[in-house]
């Protein structure tokens, strides 16, 4: 019965999961690769009525949302309690902000008929309708992967503030972490496909 | 299989750095979106998001000290996302 | 034998009573059980539907069934078929079964996740009979092709959401499969100890790991359609209709080699120990299993020739896809060696194992004429395709499951069936299998197109035929199911190796005990040497 204390099987089975979820995403890259090839200027266009600032303000947020969640578990290899239960806590109030900005990116496009099957989107220019439907798609899925990130954040702190996470046993704090650099990492190639589009 | 791990952790000073060089290479993409390099642009940003990826890949994800099957799965997971890619367009490039 | 309680007696968690040591166990092996349970109904359900639409055909015109119906039919017989059977079936029920006790261990890595996968495998069942219901099974085939898969008003959704479900229960398999080999072998099985039918599984379970995301987003992708209506296959929008069968065909190629390399293993594994000899070429199964998995999810394209995509793709395709039939034949090459010169004992296994080499012969080289680019213009989306993928995936995979069934029936429940009967179910099962599918590559031929409810008189006399063949096929099938549980009601008095095996699983009680194992088990230096075998039978002198 090894299987109950084998951390690196753990890890193991947590890292496959993630392959799962990179190619999920994968089939979307698909998409806006073949589609960008197809409709560059347009994909630019629709670029540029994106708001830059709220693209690298998210990006910023996610990677110092990573840099928490990898000091909490140094932390809690170092038996510093507090610090573990703070790296969790900055991520996941992180993770809270990049929604709330998501909420007012959407809300503003929605405004300005920009939306799925919206009269504007199916009159214009058809790469910009490819282009904001993608850009919906990509970023919700990738919302929805930040809530679970945020929930398994949340599991996590939960644990190491009951003490059933510890520097003897982490491996729930450690995958957790791990699913929540993956959705850091797969903005990482959002940002710049969606915002610094030329 | 036995677990020999040695139990290996960055400390914060180091974490800490690698985030300075992952903001350092956001400021760049987003300088670099501002010159105009044609068609070269989207490589040059999927080149620096591949490098920022891989410094959150190999320190925050710690794969720098991960064993064999970890790194080979991991470059086969991604060899397989470039097939899927890249073998659509033996399609759509050609059309 | 009787002093020894076998899993059956003893449910895990121990607390466990009535149904519910069933229903909330962890032991892999109740699990591989459950859905031995659950396949085979879906399995059957599935048969007598493609008893239907064989029975429409018969006869030109309308015989039973409406077209729209026709088109559900088809549609549900192809859903059933490769998400509820042929893709989990094997590695479901056997791989679940034995792949911990052929690595020597005593479950999988994660039980609990097990368990878990086999509710989401009922849960898409479920969400399936839901889409039968208010606007009608989908009628565009199991590939749910767009445009027609978004427009048509039949559950789309409801049913691609089971498919979905079932996705997740397969991933999880794999990854459980993955972990579950890499950090559980019993500690002198290194990697080229490990049993063939164990190394399919690990293959398999990379490709249903990696290649099943691929269609949970397609399938996301066609709910969206259908709800949001973003147009990114609508060419009136922006969109390209052919990136959907891209997508779709990234998954839903590598998934038939999910079905068919467990299948390979089964036959790895029985055709040795009926030849009392080593299997020919272990290591180049192995590479060969890994190869085809590798190999295998570079060759989608192949199923889009005639759909409007490049000339370029259609060439590149067609070329890497004589390259992936090499590996497969590979094997067939291994199996007929290991039998030559070998000392051969007939049993049901071995007689469905050499049905399966032959017609999964015929279906790799069908394959063939249908990866080559000239030839699949004439014959795409015609019976010849129908044909051939029955041959691979029905004379492949469901031939191998019904031998792996008669393999390892004695040790699941301890209990020998009738060999006659099995023999005589067998038998029909072939005979009507030939005499169904054969008219189909000749009707393809002819022009006959696949999915079409009725067809030009000068088809009528194959498809009259077909449905024959199909009636007998039918009664072999039931009778083989039937064979099989009446055994049930004999004595459990089967020994720990009725055939003479030489992997991990014949080390034990049949049934096996809870922890799989009573005795440390012995790990073969080679895991197919049967010096030992050899000597034991040579020396008892008995037939069993």
């Amino acid at each position: 019965m090894s299987s109950q204390q084998d951390a690196s099987g753990k890890k193991l089975g947590m890292w496959l999961f993630l392959y799962t979820e990179i190619i999920l995403f994968g089939g979307l890259f698909v998409l806006y690769a073949v589609y960008f090839a197809q409709y560059t200027s347009d994909f630019a266009e629709g670029g540029k009525v994106l708001d830059r600032l709220y693209g690298v303000v998210n990006t910023v947020i996610l990677l110092f949302s990573s840099f928490a969640v990898a000091a909490s578990i140094t932390a809690i290899q170092k038996k510093e309690k507090k610090i573990a239960l703070a790296g969790l806590a900055m991520a996941f109030f992180c993770g809270l902000i990049f929604l709330i900005i998501k909420y007012f990116e959407w809300g503003h496009k929605i405004e300005l008929g920009i939306f799925p099957n919206s009269e504007k989107l199916v009159d214009g220019p058809p790469g910009q309708n490819i282009f904001f439907g993608l850009y919906y798609i990509i970023t919700g899925l990738h919302g929805i992967h930040i809530v679970i990130g945020m929930t398994l954040l949340f599991v996590s702190f939960v644990f190491v503030f009951k003490e059933k996470v510890t520097h003897n046993r982490f491996t729930l704090l450690e995958n957790s972490g791990l699913y929540w650099h993956l959705v850091d990492l797969i903005w990482i190639f959002i940002f710049p496909l969606f915002y610094l589009v030329i | 299989m036995e677990n020999k791990d040695v139990l290996h952790y960055f400390e914060y000073q180091s974490l800490f750095k690698v985030l300075l060089v992952l903001l350092f290479f956001t400021g760049i993409t987003v300088g670099v979106s501002y010159l105009d390099l044609g068609a070269l642009n989207v490589w040059v940003a999927l080149v620096i998001a591949s490098i920022k990826g891989s410094f959150v890949l190999l320190f925050f994800m710690h794969m720098k000290y991960e064993g064999r099957v970890l790194v080979i799965s991991f470059l086969g997971t991604i060899f397989f996302l470039g097939i899927m890619i890249s073998f659509t367009f033996w399609d759509v490039a050609f059309r | 034998m009787d002093a020894v309680k076998s899993f059956f007696e003893t449910p895990s968690p121990a607390n466990r009573t009535g149904i519910w040591a069933w229903l909330l166990t962890t032991d892999h092996k109740r699990i591989g059980l459950m859905y031995l349970f659950a396949i085979l109904f879906w399995f059957l359900l599935a048969v007598l539907l493609g008893g239907l639409l064989r029975l429409e055909l018969m006869f030109p015109g309308e015989t039973i069934l409406t077209a729209e119906m026709y088109n559900s039919t088809f549609t549900l017989h192809g859903v059933i078929m490769i998400f509820l059977f042929i893709i989990p079936a094997l590695p479901a029920v056997f791989g679940n079964f034995f792949l911990p006790i052929q690595i020597g261990t005593d479950d999988v890595f994660f039980p609990k996740l097990n368990l878990m996968s086999w509710y989401l495998y009922m849960l898409g069942g479920v969400i399936a009979i839901l889409s039968l219901f208010s606007d009608g099974f989908p009628d565009t085939g199991w590939t749910f092709y767009v445009p027609f898969s978004i427009s048509t008003h039949t559950n789309v959704s409801t049913a691609v959401f089971a498919a979905f479900v079932l996705g997740f229960a397969s991933m999880l398999t794999g990854l459980n499969f993955i972990t579950t080999i890499h950090r559980m072998r019993h500690p002198k099985m290194g990697w080229m100890q490990i049993p063939l039918f164990t190394w399919s599984l690990y293959a398999t379970s990379w490709v249903q790991l990696l290649a099943t995301p691929v269609i949970s987003i397609t399938l996301v992708l066609v709910v969206i359609e259908r709800f949001f209506n973003v147009g990114l296959f609508d060419p009136s929008r922006g969109g390209d209709p052919i990136l959907y069968q891209h997508l779709f065909w990234m998954y839903s190629h590598p998934a038939v080699y999910i079905m068919i390399l467990p299948g390979m293993g089964v036959i790895s594994e029985i055709i040795p120990v009926s030849s009392r000899k080593s299997i020919f070429g272990y290591k180049a199964i192995v590479a060969s299993s890994m190869a085809i998995a590798v190999a295998g999810s570079l060759v989608w394209a192949h199923h889009m020739y005639t759909s409007g995509m490049s000339d370029t793709a259609v060439f590149v395709f067609s070329l890497l896809t004589f390259v992936v039939a090499i590996p497969s034949a590979i094997k067939v090459f291994s199996w007929v060696s290991t039998l030559y010169k070998g000392s051969i004992l007939m049993t049901p296994p071995l007689f469905l194992s050499l049905c399966f080499i032959y017609l999964f012969s015929i279906g790799g080289l069908t394959g063939l004429v249908v990866g080559a680019v000239g030839t699949d213009i004439h014959v795409h989306d015609t019976h010849f395709v129908v044909a051939h993928f029955h041959f691979t995936m029905f004379g492949g995979t469901g031939f191998a499951f019904f031998a792996a069934l008669h393999y390892w029936w004695p040790k699941m429940f301890g209990r020998m069936y009738d060999f006659k009967k099995a023999y005589i179910g067998a038998i029909l099962l072939t005979g009507g299998f030939m005499f169904h599918y054969v008219p189909m590559f000749i009707l393809g031929m002819q022009g006959m197109p696949r999915r079409y409810f009725d067809y030009l008189p000068h088809y009528a006399t194959g498809n009259f035929f077909a449905g024959f063949g199909a009636g007998f096929m039918i009664i072999g099938i039931f009778l083989m199911v039937i064979n099989l549980v009446l055994s049930l009601k004999n004595q459990r008095d089967v020994s720990s190796d009725p055939w003479g095996g030489t992997t991990l699983e014949w080390q034990t009680p049949s049934p096996p005990p809870l922890h799989n194992f009573l005795t440390e088990p012995v790990v073969l230096a080679y895991p197919y040497d049967f010096t030992g075998v050899v000597k034991r039978y040579s020396k008892e002198d008995k037939g069993e």
